[in-house]
């Protein structure tokens, strides 16, 4: 078809100008917001350029390992509970597997500061799970306002985002290939370790992904269920914004760095997925 | 299912579900205040006093009024840029594309900063509207853009680019080759992307608590209350929504069922 060919790119041209809109409002509302966090980070109350922020972010190193380490033990323990469960679901017939999804999801849709409520009921010193512990004569635990009760909340509040990627990935592993393997001989363990495992990791990239960076960023769940004492990055940026020690210019600084961090982990994360299986995937 | 695997299913789907069960016994505890660990009756008083909170209220009210706006605005905007950067050539929607998934990587509490920084420093200059009902629509209709772009542009490049052609080689208009062929053809991604942005905007908490200035949303109001005095009208206020939820969900269900049943359609991951 020769003709339509001029008609064709006018058409394309004027498509494309549809998206002029989102193209405006994606300057205004992400390039130039993160332009100010930088911005802010480099100056001082009066506006003059300063290294005293980023220099200033040094004194909370330990804050930034404690959340790293924190974000990092949930994550692996996501990866841990997360995967046998996917695993499972995946294997079950069609109908059963929709069911099960669904139940994974559907607490996601309640409001996460509720969940995470309901979670100090539980933990607390006189809280349910102590009740029962009296109840068959074993002594309390102390557990609310430790650091086991954040990594907790954490996984409890982000595990879907684990179990997701996974079973979305293993669902959609060819079953002629696992069948290749045993009839080439390999037992159950074998066909795990060496085609299951190697062919779901885009979807454990991305659920270590989705689940590392809000569990390091989080600051509410912290504040609810640390009871202060295990300040997180979140906690400490909110300070500097909303709370008591304001100063938007450290508090720019903090988010800068906890911003690169986590786009360097995302970038090392990424250099682990081979293939750009992962492009575009967005479970939610 | 194997005996181990069912076990090990029922004890993560217990540590899923045992705060919401909590929730939903606490909130027909007759006991008042400061004991939020022992049943000691069935009643219905906290639903009478949640009702009765205009405070709570007002936050639902002004927490529908973001969402819906929110859905809607990021829905045409989103499936509108989605049409252009399917037109883009390789290098411009390459770079598109990256700040389009800038807000979903970046953590929440950076996006919610940035956008405070944003607002004030825009307040500054241009003088008017403090932080309020207008910034918390705006940040909303940011974050929930990039969703509603991702579930758009599958759908169009599933799409036959050969169809819009045969249409108007037919004697379509483009405006009508647009509204009755592309349009169909990609409804089910933008209602995902609608859906998604709704839910999105309703359960969002750490954008709006940068943003909102002194207007509540139910997610800050809730965070207020577990912060304060802790009352069992917070169990009420959940159990109600998540009845809301469950029957939400069933109707979406049986819909994509019915849906499946007349065309095979592809499942869409929601």
């Amino acid at each position: 078809m020769p003709f339509p060919k001029a008609e064709r790119r006018h058409s394309a041209l004027k498509l494309k100008s549809v998206s002029l809109p989102y193209l405006v409002w994606m300057i205004i509302f992400i390039i130039v917001p993160t332009a100010l966090v930088v911005i802010f980070a480099f100056t001082d109350k009066n506006g003059n350029f300063t290294l005293q922020n980023i220099q200033a972010v040094g004194q909370y190193s330990n804050v930034f390992l404690r959340s790293i380490w924190l974000g990092a033990i949930a994550t692996i323990i996501c990866l841990l509970l997360g995967y046998p469960l996917a695993y499972i679901i995946s294997k079950t017939n069609v109908r059963r597997q929709s069911v099960l999804i669904m139940l994974v999801m559907l607490p996601m849709w309640m409001n996460f500061l509720l969940r995470t409520y309901a979670w100090m009921t539980l933990l607390e010193d006189s809280g349910i799970i102590n009740r029962v512990l009296n109840f068959f004569g074993l002594p309390s635990i102390h557990m609310i306002n430790t650091r086991g009760a954040v990594v907790l909340g954490m996984v409890y509040n982000y595990i879907p985002y684990m179990i997701l990627p996974l079973y979305s990935v293993l669902t959609k592993i060819d079953k002629r290939v696992i069948e290749a393997a045993q009839d080439l001989g390999a037992n159950r363990r074998k066909v795990f370790l060496r085609v299951t495992l190697p062919l779901s990791m885009p979807g454990v990239i991305s659920g270590v992904t989705m689940v590392f960076v809000p569990a390091v960023s989080t600051f509410i769940i912290s504040k609810m269920l640390g009871g202060g004492s295990n300040l997180l990055i979140g906690d400490l940026i909110d300070m500097q914004f909303l709370g008591s020690a304001y100063n938007p210019n450290l508090g720019s600084a903090i988010s800068l760095v906890l911003m690169v961090l986590i786009l360097i982990c995302m970038g090392i994360m990424n250099q682990f997925d081979e293939n750009g299986a992962t492009e575009g995937g967005v479970l939610v | 299912m194997k005996t181990a695997a069912r076990i090990y299913t029922f004890l993560i789907f217990l540590f899923l579900y045992a705060p919401i069960v909590v929730l939903i016994i606490f909130s027909f505890n007759s006991s008042s205040v400061g004991s939020r660990s022992v049943f000691t009756g069935f009643s219905l008083r906290w639903y009478n006093q949640l009702f009765q909170d205009s405070m709570l209220l007002a936050a639902l009210r002004n927490t529908l009024i973001i969402a819906v706006v929110a859905a809607a605005v990021s829905t045409v905007l989103g499936t509108a840029a989605a049409l252009g950067i399917t037109r883009m050539n390789k290098w411009l929607r390459r770079v598109v594309m990256d700040v389009t998934n800038f807000p979903m990587v970046n953590p929440d509490i950076v996006t919610g900063v940035s956008l405070m920084l944003l607002f004030v420093a825009g307040n500054k200059l241009i003088g008017g509207s403090t932080l309020g009902m207008t910034s918390l629509i705006f940040a909303h209709i940011t974050f929930c853009l990039p969703y509603v772009i991702l579930s758009v542009m599958p759908k169009l490049r599933q799409m036959d680019p050969n169809l819009a052609e045969a249409a108007q080689d037919l004697g379509c208009t483009p405006r009508a080759a647009f509204f009755k062929v592309v349009l169909p053809e990609i409804m089910p991604g933008i209602m995902t992307g609608l859906i998604m942005a709704f839910t999105l905007s309703i359960d969002d908490f750490v954008v709006s608590y940068f943003t909102s200035g002194t207007t509540q949303t139910l997610p800050i109001f809730i965070y207020s209350m577990t912060r304060k005095r802790v009352s069992p009208e917070i169990n009420a206020l959940s159990t109600c929504l998540f009845g809301i939820i469950i029957v939400l969900l069933l109707i979406i269900n049986v819909r994509t069922a019915k849906d499946k049943k007349s065309d095979e359609a592809p499942a869409k991951e929601v």
